[in-house]
């Protein structure tokens, strides 16, 4: 990593084709540009986080650190390309008044024609979209499990402001459950008539979950609270008896269906960087979670 | 009113396929093809949770083995060879499926308790009565497995599905795999006769399709209007290594000419299939496949070898003669390299150069479409000196990706035009990340998806074009002696030079 002290958007940019050069042009192949938003205390650990998830995307990862927004701005930034990278990286941290401006210090820096993400590992702001940063980005990461303030309303204020682009890792978390819930039906080709989702008290996948059920099943799903980890079970109710997976410990599940053994099937509970890299496989609307959302929305 | 399961949405993407309530029955659980390729490809499909609930695994062979024997060789071939990491509850998941059928091919009995236990699973662990029988067998005990599970009630069921998986090799011959295809049309469904050319399942060989056909670019120049040639290449490092038992008598242009570089090449000469499944591809593959021909002085357009002893890559390593198990005048060649022609009007007059061996310089496979001189260079005969042909290479592996090569100038020169190569790379770290071609053939086959399987068309038509070119060699002449580490025998120089070419160092 290089350091650059007080510095601008183009010695950052040269100093990323110097790198190149020095590494013998490795990260010829980068498919997008990722921003990543986050504070000091936690930056390191995001960008090990990124870094992972660009295995599978080669990316110029962005990670911006928004200091004070008071007094004399100042840029300060570490570059490099580095062991292990899929691609490149630079940790920009910004003081002073050019906070308000992080967009005009990341917006030269953004790779050509190629797509933009970004991801915020906490605190997202209310309007993701409207977010300087966030609108220079095609697809709009935010997680409601690890905001630190007012963790209750996370989720809903993420489906208030929620327009194509938006996503959270609520929803990413999801994706084992809601396939193996899916080939549950592919195998017993029953009408489910209620369904029950259990998880920790403040859960947003799990109310993502039950919303989901709702909208597809079209009965109720009700909730109940369990001590985790994250979603813990899910019945759906059938003439002929429930299927049921539960999972307690977070890694192994048991699967119940009617007429069938019990069986039990691996269900991990996924680090950051595979959903981040679940999230950057598609960069278009995910039509199956605006619809979850919107359901969410209308509840309310 | 038919079911429509309200989980699943077509445009819900993120959800993977699983394969529906199955199992799997291996044949032959000792052999490197098991422990190297399917159980690791098992294991890592369920990691990855792509199997069902239940899946189960019975293992048939001639062992005095119990079903923990069978669950230690699966977990010992899983902890060496499987792409993804070790999980505990992945590994307690499918072990509890597993199962060890013992007996001999003939065996009456040992099909009856292969039955039996077919039956106790679906009833225990609910594979539903869909099983996939994987022969991974020499081809020659091919028929009577195929008989047995005939006699056996095993090869129909009423309400599900069953399959078998075959290997190359598919016969050695036409007759013989016209024989091989009897065999088991007799006994399957042609939609459940599913031959794996683990080619086909290789991420790279699939983007042949995507960069062809989802481009503008690439496709104005796929004719013979600006394709000069094509060379396609499989060259392996190492010798034969224990397999002369098989590789006697067979030979490289059995052993890969007729499977993978055909099929390679029907990929990159077809024309656009109207959709992707496997019905359209089939079509097309089929078509070109018939439109190949010979060229008419086969002694002149082919060229075999036969890796020499001596040193290769700062190692000793002897010649094929002296290979354990290799007759001293064995004839088999373990170098082959045949020009084909297409007769369509997008191919005329553009050879295709197949190769491949054994003890070679490196260990590649790639399809290199090497391109026409410009028509006229504005430039002077001594600036363009070190400018050669445009190239589009496809790299099938190792060092996944495509490389464009063509000129450019050499700064601070006058005018001095060299080669340069632009290079797209699935990337060092990006692979980790594509799963093995394995993986997806096995789901494949648990899905019932047969796009990227050969169908037994397409295995008579590649004899056909292979058979005339074998003949003439066995009738006369012998393999050339080729120094090991080296790009094969100076008759595969010399049958380029003819034509005025050069064959690319891959």
């Amino acid at each position: 990593m290089i350091e650059l002290t007080d510095t601008t958007s183009s010695a950052i940019a040269a100093e990323f084709i110097r790198a190149r050069t020095r590494a013998g042009s490795p990260a010829m192949g980068m498919v997008m540009t990722l921003i990543v938003v986050v504070d000091e205390d936690r930056a390191e650990a995001a960008m090990d986080n990124a870094r992972k998830a660009t295995h599978e995307h080669p990316a110029r990862v962005l990670g911006v650190v928004l200091g004070d927004a008071r007094g004399a701005a100042q840029v300060n930034a570490q570059v490099g390309t580095g062991a292990g990278w899929g691609g490149e990286a630079a940790v920009i941290r910004l003081e002073g008044e050019v906070v308000k401006h992080a967009d005009s210090v990341v917006l030269p820096l953004l790779l050509p024609d190629s797509p933009v993400a970004i991801w915020w590992p906490h605190d997202p702001p209310d309007d993701p979209a409207a977010d300087p940063l966030g609108r220079l980005a095609k697809r709009r990461i935010t997680d409601a499990a690890e905001v630190t303030r007012g963790k209750t309303k996370a989720l809903a204020v993420q489906c208030t402001s929620y327009v194509a682009g938006n996503t959270d890792l609520a929803w990413t978390r999801l994706t084992p459950w809601r396939a193996l819930l899916a080939a549950a039906l592919d195998q017993h080709e029953l009408k489910v008539t209620s369904a029950k989702v259990s998880s920790e008290r403040i859960s947003p996948s799990a109310e993502l979950l039950a919303a989901w059920l709702k909208r597809r099943l079209r009965v109720e799903v009700t909730r109940s609270s369990s001590s985790g980890p994250g979603i813990t079970e899910v019945v759906m109710e059938t003439k002929e008896g429930p299927i049921r997976i539960s999972r307690a410990d977070g890694r192994l599940a048991t699967f119940t269906s009617p007429e069938r053994p019990d069986r039990p099937i691996a269900l991990k509970r996924r680090k950051l960087p595979e959903l981040l890299a679940e999230e950057l496989r598609r960069l278009d609307e995910d039509d199956v979670y605006a619809a979850t959302i919107r359901s969410l929305k209308r509840r309310r | 009113m038919s079911y429509v399961n309200p989980l699943r949405q077509e445009e819900d993407r993120r959800l993977p396929r699983i394969a529906g309530p199955c199992g799997m029955v291996l044949f032959g659980v000792t052999g490197d093809l098991s422990r190297k390729k399917v159980m690791p490809a098992i294991y890592d499909l369920a990691n990855r949770g792509l199997l069902p609930p239940g899946f189960s695994l019975i293992g048939f062979a001639r062992r005095d083995w119990a079903n923990q024997d069978f669950a230690q060789i699966v977990h010992d071939s899983v902890k060496e060879y499987a792409r993804t990491e070790f999980r505990e509850e992945v590994w307690r998941q499918l072990a509890e499926g597993f199962r060890f059928v013992s007996g001999d091919f003939d065996d009456d009995a040992a099909f009856d308790t292969l039955r039996r236990t077919i039956e106790e699973l679906d009833q225990v662990r609910g594979t539903g009565g869909n099983h996939a029988f994987y022969l991974a067998i020499p081809p020659g005990f091919f028929g009577v497995v195929a008989q047995q599970l005939k006699e056996h009630g095993l090869a129909e069921s009423e309400d599900a599905w069953r399959r078998v998986v075959v290997e190359k090799p598919f016969g050695h011959d036409l007759e013989s795999a016209r024989e091989l295809n009897g065999t088991l049309d007799a006994v399957f469904k042609p939609g459940s006769i599913f031959r794996i050319d683990h080619y086909l399942g290789k991420e790279t060989v699939q983007n042949i399709l995507a960069t062809r056909f989802a481009n503008t670019m690439f496709e104005p120049l796929w004719n013979a209007n600006y394709v000069d040639h094509v060379q396609i290449t499989m060259a392996e490092d190492v010798g034969i290594g224990g397999r002369a038992g098989y590789y006697d008598g067979i030979g490289a242009a059995r052993d890969v000419i007729q499977n993978h570089l055909l099929q390679l090449m029907s990929l990159v000469a077809m024309e656009e299939p109207t959709s992707f499944d496997a019905e359209a591809l089939r079509v097309e593959k089929q078509k070109l496949l018939s439109s190949i021909s010979l060229p008419k002085r086969l002694d002149l357009a082919t060229a075999r070898g036969q890796y020499a002893a001596g040193w290769a890559g700062g190692v000793h390593v002897p010649g094929f003669r002296e290979e354990e198990g290799i007759p001293q005048r064995s004839r088999t060649e373990t170098y082959a390299a045949i020009k084909l022609e297409i007769e369509t009007r997008r191919w005329a007059g553009v050879p295709f150069y197949l190769r491949t061996g054994k003890r070679l310089g490196r260990r590649v496979t790639e399809v290199a479409v090497v391109f026409k001189r410009a028509a006229h260079q504005p430039f002077s005969a001594t600036s363009v000196e070190d400018l050669t042909q445009n190239a589009l290479v496809i790299r099938v592996q190792p060092d996944e990706g495509m490389t464009l090569r063509f000129g450019s100038k050499v700064p601070g020169t006058q005018m001095e035009i060299r080669d340069v190569n632009m290079d797209f790379a699935y990337g060092g770290s990006f692979t980790e990340a594509s799963p093995e071609a394995y993986e997806r053939l096995i789901l494949d086959v648990l899905l019932g998806d047969p796009p990227l399987f050969p169908r037994h068309e397409e295995v008579e038509l590649s004899w056909k074009i292979l058979d005339p070119i074998l003949d003439r060699w066995e009738a006369k002449g012998t393999p050339e002696q080729y120094a090991p580490g080296t790009w094969g025998p100076e008759s595969a120089d010399a049958m380029l030079a003819r034509d005025g070419r050069v064959w690319r160092r891959p």
